[in-house]
């Protein structure tokens, strides 16, 4: 009695000591931690890690946390795949393979969830937030305090589930939770739960961002940008961002509502008492469509930008990518049903959808276009970050067109639910997605750090994941053709399957071996970080406003802020020689925002309800919840909330960098590294 | 955060902005629980449905009431205006009465309702009913204790921009949530009684 009060239902069965993988995980996490910690006092960090990272309010830092946590999600994600394409190549007639099928579901379940929740939206929201602010002029976020609440939501999301490896289970249902499978009487484990928390706290930060940056992109940007003028990166993210506030608030109602099931014995989902198990899957592809796009089109944005800047031309067409973006977000809320042509909503409404589908591919065909004419008698440099776009624009005009294809319901009939559809979507957020965020990773990189990533490495890194991707996912659009269906964790050795299945593992390794390059180049690079150096804040001779200011960018951004009367308006001033003005600039006290534990508070309470919750220990969710309210009304009594950095403050750091800047390309220039001018940039001209 | 209000780059326009996409994301969270409730409404599972169980003349008086309270915000937001900080707080005051005046009513409603023993485990219909409808007093409860808090904070610092902008949000939460209860009204108790 008294221990079910304390614990809920959790007991020491919850952690699986029998299971060697688990447990090999677990050990691994955990000396990971210990690993971390024990830096910590060894380096005498803890103040630091406090001070200028959990409590920190800047875009910059944030958008650099985003990615670690990105990074490290992507790793386990993969892990993950590498374990699932073992299974399938060993697992053939006589042979189980190594994964008993309640763990095997458990594990594509967990990779679909970590790589679209964990992976690519901390990813996306990374680069958004590191570079967004720079590129339209301004000195942080509108809301800098919600921005780094939402950080730590998403972390604590991402730290819920992988406490699931390792007390209980995860969900063993696919990454979107189909119920009746979802429901207490299919699923009485606590995988559902720890999904429904995990994705619910996540999904408040994610939310609160996208408000956020929509604030921040309609109302703060540096005068002279009209919306016309915002780079093509402002303008996807916008999108974007708009369509996270349309589509979030569905997926926070849908999974509540599975919650409500669960936890209180309503019938939204159930198979009795009157439930509707296909209102939850319109449901969660009225959100989930879009959430394909929220993906996408920032990754559009960046290779818009790359595009533009190494073919040394303005974009091709850049009001129609403007309107192509735009239809794709109208458009992505009138798609959704394509997911599930096959349950019988009858013949028409399926033809309204399939067109619907194939009409989203117009836009996305401008978008092509318009890149392929950038490139079109430009001056191309082929560096790390035009790889990844030249490798994208081919793989996702074949993602594209395998997209097309199964819109038209007659077909996907035949390849619904196939693997046909998993080699679909892969291509099109392997290719179009991932690609992107790497290219704007190694693009922004030198903004974020001071240096630029070792070019050999990467372009190695590049052509293992572009090789190790077409590898992996050819033969899986020719099982789908065999019949292989999704989700398969053994099969019978006369389907044939089997040679197809070892050829995509060996394409997982060679992506791992991607990853392994990328690992390597940012070790080598951070080595050899003094011959790297970005001395200008200019390293590939960049065309919007974020190249204008020095490399790493300081924390208040800009010391004056910019005035604009061009797109590429940075390109422009150097076209003109303006940025390098002889006039001394006016500097100006400048409103910053106060360093703030309060997001990080929230978030752990947030945390403590949801693990709470999961095991249904009544007391600690009262204390979660409860905690984070307190800790909101505390908050809202400190009227402290913001500075000013004094004018002076701002000459001073800034004359010192300028200094250093001169001394630095001096030095550059005797040893012959750096080969661009040294400039002294002044940003009241633009 | 008085110089912050007349700071170009962080301005109550802002904030203020800010909120109202705040406003339109609750907008889609109230919408798909009204399609929620679409869909599932006639699936009564042989039991009673809304139409049975509501008492029209009883939910008017609860719309009465909550529609009688945003009146009483829009004038401690007059009140605002002329910087009377007493009569601001005696017209939250008011306002808190008349909410939770609502909220009770609905409370009252629920329990009469569970204990004839018709619940949200009975039904599909029943469970979007309380899903939806509760939403909404939860929401009203929120504004409840937050119009607690600025009560607090008003006494403490007295008429800053700080708090005359926080009374904005919470009438724009107020009024927001005022027109979410007349589809309510609407579409749960009047078309269901049809």
């Amino acid at each position: 009695m008294m221990q079910k009060i304390l614990f809920g239902n959790l007991t020491w069965q919850a952690i699986p000591f029998n299971n060697p993988i688990i447990m090999g995980a677990a050990v691994f996490m955990v000396a990971i931690i210990l690993l971390i910690i024990g830096a910590l006092f060894y380096f005498k960090q803890w103040k630091t890690l406090w001070t200028e990272w959990l409590t920190t309010v800047d875009h910059k830092k944030i958008g650099l946390m985003y990615i670690i946590l990105a990074f490290v999600m992507l790793v386990r994600g993969l892990i993950d795949a590498a374990m699932m394409r073992l299974q399938q190549a060993i697992a053939v007639g006589d042979s189980m393979g190594y994964l008993p099928p309640e763990h095997y579901d458990q594990i594509f379940t967990a990779h679909g969830v970590i790589m679209i929740f964990f992976m690519a939206m901390p990813f996306m929201f990374g680069l958004i937030n590191i570079v967004l602010p720079l590129q339209i002029g301004a000195r942080d976020v509108a809301f800098p305090f919600l921005n780094s609440l939402s950080f730590w939501l998403a972390v604590v999301g991402a730290v819920l589930l992988n406490i699931s490896l390792v007390i209980g289970d995860f969900a063993a249902t696919g990454w979107l939770a189909y119920p009746p499978l979802s429901e207490l009487a299919y699923s009485p484990g606590v995988g559902v739960d720890y999904y429904i928390m995990a994705l619910q706290i996540s999904g408040i930060g994610t939310l609160l961002s996208g408000i956020n940056f929509v604030v921040t992109i309609l109302k703060m940007r540096c005068p002279g940008m009209t919306l016309m003028k915002m780079p093509v990166f402002v303008w996807t993210s916008l999108c974007s961002m708009i369509l996270v506030i349309l589509a979030f608030p569905v997926l926070t109602v849908t999974l509540a509502l599975l919650c409500f099931d669960r936890y209180f014995g309503m019938h939204f989902f159930t198979a009795d008492a009157g439930g509707n198990a296909m209102m939850y899957i319109n449901l969660i592809w009225i959100w989930g469509h879009p959430e394909v796009y929220i993906l996408i089109l920032p990754a559009f944005g960046i290779y818009s930008e790359v595009v533009a800047t190494f073919s040394k031309k303005y974009l091709f067409g850049y009001a129609t990518m403007v309107w192509a973006t735009a239809c794709i977000t109208l458009l992505a809320f009138s798609v959704w049903l394509h997911h599930f042509f096959t349950m019988g909503a009858g013949a028409n409404v399926n033809a309204f959808f399939g067109i619907a589908t194939m009409v989203i591919s117009v836009p996305t065909g401008v978008k092509v276009f318009n890149w392929l004419f950038t490139m079109y008698r430009g001056r191309i440099t082929f560096t790390t970050p035009m790889l990844w776009t030249m490798g994208f624009i081919s793989t996702f005009a074949i993602g594209g067109m395998t997209g097309v294809l199964m819109a038209v319901p007659a077909i996907d009939y035949q390849v619904h639910n196939s693997l046909f559809l998993i080699a679909h979507f892969h291509n099109a957020i392997i290719g179009g997605v991932l690609f992107g965020y790497l290219a704007g990773l190694t693009y922004w990189f030198p903004k974020v750090f001071g240096f630029k990533l070792n070019e050999t490495l990467g372009r190695y890194a590049f052509w293992s994941w572009i090789i190790g991707f077409y590898v992996a996912f050819l033969p899986v659009y020719l099982l789908g053709m065999m019949g292989m269906t999704r989700r398969l964790s053994h099969y019978d050795a006369a389907t044939g399957w089997h040679p197809f299945l070892v050829v995509a593992a060996i394409g997982v390794l060679i992506i791992c071996g991607g990853v392994l390059f990328q690992v390597a180049q940012l070790l080598v690079s951070i080595k050899n970080r003094a011959s790297y150096r970005d001395v200008t804040g200019d390293p590939w001779d960049g065309r919007t406003l974020e190249w204008s200011i020095a490399s790493p960018a300081p924390f208040y951004n800009f010391a004056i802020t910019p005035h604009v009367n061009s797109r590429d308006a940075f390109w422009q001033a150097k076209q003109e020689g303006s940025h390098q003005s002889e006039t001394k600039p006016q500097y100006e006290d400048i409103h910053m925002p106060k360093n703030t534990g309060v997001g990080f508070i929230i978030a752990v309470f947030s945390g403590i309800f949801g693990f709470a919750a999961v095991w249904h220990i009544v007391w600690l969710s009262i204390v979660g919840l409860a905690g984070a309210i307190i800790t909101v009304i505390v908050r809202s009594f400190n009227m402290e909330v913001d500075y000013y950095l004094k004018a002076d403050d701002v000459e001073r750091m800034e004359r010192e960098r300028q200094s250093m800047i001169t001394q630095m390309a001096t030095k550059a220039a005797c040893c012959g590294s750096v080969a661009t001018q040294p400039q002294i940039l002044n940003t009241q001209n633009i | 955060m008085t110089q912050a209000a007349t700071h170009a780059d962080h301005s109550d326009d802002t904030d203020i902005f800010g909120f109202w996409i705040y406003i339109l994301s609750d907008c889609i969270l109230f919408a798909s629980l009204f399609a929620v409730f679409a869909v599932l409404q006639s699936n009564v599972y042989g039991g009673p449905g809304i139409k049975e169980l509501s008492n029209l003349s009883y939910v008017l008086i609860e719309t009465m009431v909550l529609l009688a309270s945003s009146f009483t915000y829009g004038l401690s937001i007059l009140s605002v205006y002329k910087n009377a900080k007493y009569r601001v707080l005696f017209y939250l005051g008011l306002t808190f009465l008349l909410g939770a005046s609502f909220v009770g009513m609905e409370i009252n409603e629920f329990t009469h309702l569970f204990l004839e023993g018709h619940t949200w485990q009975s039904s599909a219909a029943l469970s979007s009913f309380f899903a939806l409808v509760g939403t909404h007093g939860l929401h009203v409860s929120i504004g409840l204790l937050w119009m607690l808090l600025l009560m607090a904070q008003l006494i403490t610092f007295g008429m800053t921009p700080v708090i005359s902008r926080r009374l904005t949000y919470l009438g724009l939460f107020w009024a927001f949530l005022d027109i979410i209860w007349i589809f309510v009204f609407t579409i749960v108790y009047l078309m269901g009684s049809i």
